[in-house]
């Protein structure tokens, strides 16, 4: 059978001159286009070379088939082309080079609520939103009701959206598009907004779409969302195709290029320039360190259950043997959810030491949910709080399939091991 | 799989116009057109009677300064009368010229995130002004009572130079639309071009006024038969044939070279907007 969707060499070049030039007036662009060929007389080398640096390529010769009933992950960092992928498929730019051969009606959805208007009642941006995305209007009246139930806004559908609260506003935008009914259905990260529990709700309907025997394309950071919801994946790395393959592998292979990336040093964190700081002795601690698995550094961001290594370089102005570091781990609520300190550890060197130290916190399963955690960390000598940095870090952990069943854990603060079995009833015969 | 194919492929050049695509989304044109009527009047106290109230007061000062104090005379009706069947027109002319050019840059969200036929952002703006125009003409039959002025059968043309009006508002408002994606000059330079236009537009003036060997390059002006041939239908006033068809030839002119250059640089706009 062939494919629904045919992506042969695409490649989008842009020019960064013309992106400088936009916002010239029309006397400048007449003034560039008739100095045009004087400056290609004097036409240096100089000349020449920028305007190779002008341009950039966007994508570069990417190639791939999408099946009819396969649900496609994009995944790649920033930049990467992941969305100009997406806006060429969608049809809203033009590809510089290749093709795309489209075979089944298509819907593209690369941002939550587009044409929606402000003045308009909830009623009325269902229907304009609808229309935008490529509904009949017949099939908005069908499905109207379904809309605003899962968009929970029965109570304020006359009320003009510039009143919603964002949630509202992003759930009724979600419920419109996830009601269309395309046979390719291109998404980009739009999951990214909205609360949590209505993330999981748009991720469960996804998960009904792509069961509904849809094609889809899906762009995400949420490498959890990634590996449940797909069944391929595709990485993108500076604009050409790096790898493909099943999504937890494409997945894999991102995680890695991520870890791998030895010119990154966003998880080295030089303290010794931090003015906001309570030093009762003076500005001791001078680096963190942040590693995971295999000492591979932590980059974007930690999956559930993932090892964090933490190295914390200080220094100490005096012989001494009484000196802890402790590391408190805080939510976005601004509670402290866990307390990691040096006197707790049984085996820790004894001895006395002086000068450049470094001291490492080995957490060999980080389990706490999904979120931002905020770092306070602070070194005592003897009784005093000799140095202390609140804020000093952010960690992120993203979603993953921590139990292993393909479902990724919601609610609650952390995860542990746990287990559930049946035992016979007591009265049972 | 249903049989739809689709092949996306860099474009270079002018393209056709895809008829076939434009019928498939045109639920979408009424939802534009209805979209602006519903913003237009929001939130404002008068709401749809502004759509009379613009050209009215311009009636009224019209016919004080140039009818009045200057003397100028209609070409048989009143001077209100005159005055108004050719400032609805204008006005309708104007103001679907400025938003229309004005769409693109409006549209920006639009126009980066979604596909559809992009003429429709422009289209819609002219097609929405198509109510009040229907407002001033309703105030228009209430003048000629008002002055016992008789309606002709010339009224059955009306159409043609209603259609007339849509083609040049829309064909101008196309290219200078599209040209405003890169050049936002656009937005200073329409004001003026608008305000000339009524000028040289014999709206205040009739066009016996302009010596006979210049009233033909007037016809090059496409609103001058429409508001000759707005007076003509409604008003039973006398107009040359060959003036107002060159100016419908040349606003059937405008209106496919709109689609043309719209066509040519639709492409880009997303990557400059």
């Amino acid at each position: 059978m062939r494919p629904i969707l045919e992506i042969k060499h695409l490649s989008k070049e842009y020019r960064l001159g013309r992106a400088f030039h936009r916002t010239e007036n029309f006397r400048e662009f007449l003034k560039r286009k008739l100095t045009a060929p004087v400056r290609a007389l004097r036409g240096s080398q100089a000349a020449e070379e920028r305007i190779k640096e002008e341009r950039f390529w966007a994508l570069r010769d990417v190639s791939f088939d999408v099946a009819e009933g396969d649900v496609v992950g994009i995944i790649g960092r920033n930049g990467a082309g992941k969305s100009t992928l997406l806006k060429i498929i969608s049809r809203i730019t033009d590809p510089t080079e290749g093709a795309v051969l489209v075979r089944g009606r298509m819907a593209s959805l690369l941002e939550v609520g587009t044409g929606f208007h402000p003045e308009l009642t909830g009623r009325e941006n269902i229907f304009l939103n609808g229309a935008i995305l490529g509904m009949r209007k017949a099939e908005i009246v069908s499905k109207f009701d379904e809309i605003v139930t899962f968009a929970e806004v029965e109570k304020f559908l006359d009320t003009p959206v510039k009143h919603y609260s964002s949630g509202m506003y992003v759930r009724l935008a979600f419920a419109v598009a996830a009601h269309l009914n395309p046979e390719i259905l291109i998404v980009d990260e739009v999951l990214a907004v909205g609360d949590v529990a209505f993330q999981k709700k748009c991720l469960g309907k996804m998960n009904e779409v792509s069961r509904g025997g849809r094609t889809v394309l899906f762009v995400s950071h949420n490498m959890a969302a990634i590996e449940n919801l797909c069944k391929h994946g595709v990485v993108l790395e500076h604009g050409k195709l790096a790898f493909q393959g099943t999504s937890k592998e494409a997945v894999h292979h991102y995680l890695n290029s991520l870890s791998g990336a030895q010119d990154s040093t966003g998880h080295i964190l030089d303290l010794s320039d931090v003015s906001d700081r309570r030093s009762m002795v003076g500005p001791l601690l001078k680096r963190l360190e942040f590693y995971t698995d295999r000492d591979r550094p932590v980059i974007e961001g930690l999956q559930i259950g993932a090892r964090l290594k933490i190295r914390v370089h200080f220094d100490l102005p005096n012989p001494t043997s009484s000196f802890n570091i402790g590391l408190g781990f805080n939510n976005v609520f601004g509670q402290r959810i866990f307390t990691a300190h040096s006197q707790f550890e049984p085996n820790r060197a004894s001895g006395e030491r002086v000068g450049p130290q470094v001291f490492v916190c080995d957490i060999p399963s980080l389990t706490f949910m999904p979120g931002e955690y905020t770092l306070r960390l602070w070194l005592d000598i003897g009784n005093t709080e000799a140095d202390l940095i609140n804020d000093v870090a952010r960690v992120t952990v993203i979603e993953s399939d921590y139990y292993g069943t393909g479902k990724v854990p919601w609610n609650g603060t952390f995860v542990l091991k746990h287990h559930w079995y049946i035992e016979q009833a007591a009265d049972a015969k | 799989m249903s049989s739809f194919e689709l092949t996306i492929r860099p474009r270079k050049g002018w393209q056709p116009v895809d008829w076939k695509e434009i019928f498939l989304y045109r639920e979408l044109l009424a939802f534009l057109m209805w979209r602006d009527i519903k913003i237009r009047y929001r939130q404002t106290l008068l709401g749809g009677l502004w759509a009379v109230l613009q050209p009215l007061i311009a009636m009224l000062i019209f016919t004080f300064v140039f009818n009045r104090l200057a003397g100028v005379k209609s070409d048989g009706p009143p001077y209100p009368l005159f005055a108004f069947a050719g400032l609805a027109p204008w006005t309708f002319f104007s103001t679907a010229l400025s938003q229309s050019s004005n769409s693109l840059v409006a549209n920006q969200q639009l126009v980066s995130k979604v596909y559809f036929p992009r003429v429709f952002i422009p289209l819609g703006a002219v097609g929405a002004l198509l109510l009040d125009m229907a407002f001033s003409m309703g105030l228009l039959f209430v003048l000629m009572l008002h002055y016992h002025w008789p309606i002709s059968m010339h009224v059955l043309w009306l159409p043609v130079f209603v259609l007339a009006a849509v083609l040049s508002a829309s064909g101008l408002g196309m290219i200078l639309s599209s040209l405003n994606v890169s050049f936002r000059d656009v937005k200073y330079a329409v004001p003026f071009l608008i305000q000339m236009g009524l000028f040289l537009t014999p709206v205040i003036y009739p066009i016996h006024y302009i010596p006979e060997r210049w009233q033909m390059l007037m016809g090059l002006n496409p609103m001058t038969g429409v508001v000759l041939g707005f007076r003509y239908s409604l008003l039973g006033s006398t107009a040359s044939w060959t003036v107002m068809g060159v100016s419908l030839g040349v606003s059937f002119a405008l209106f496919v070279l709109g689609l043309l250059v719209f066509r040519r640089m639709e492409r880009r706009f997303a990557d400059i907007i």
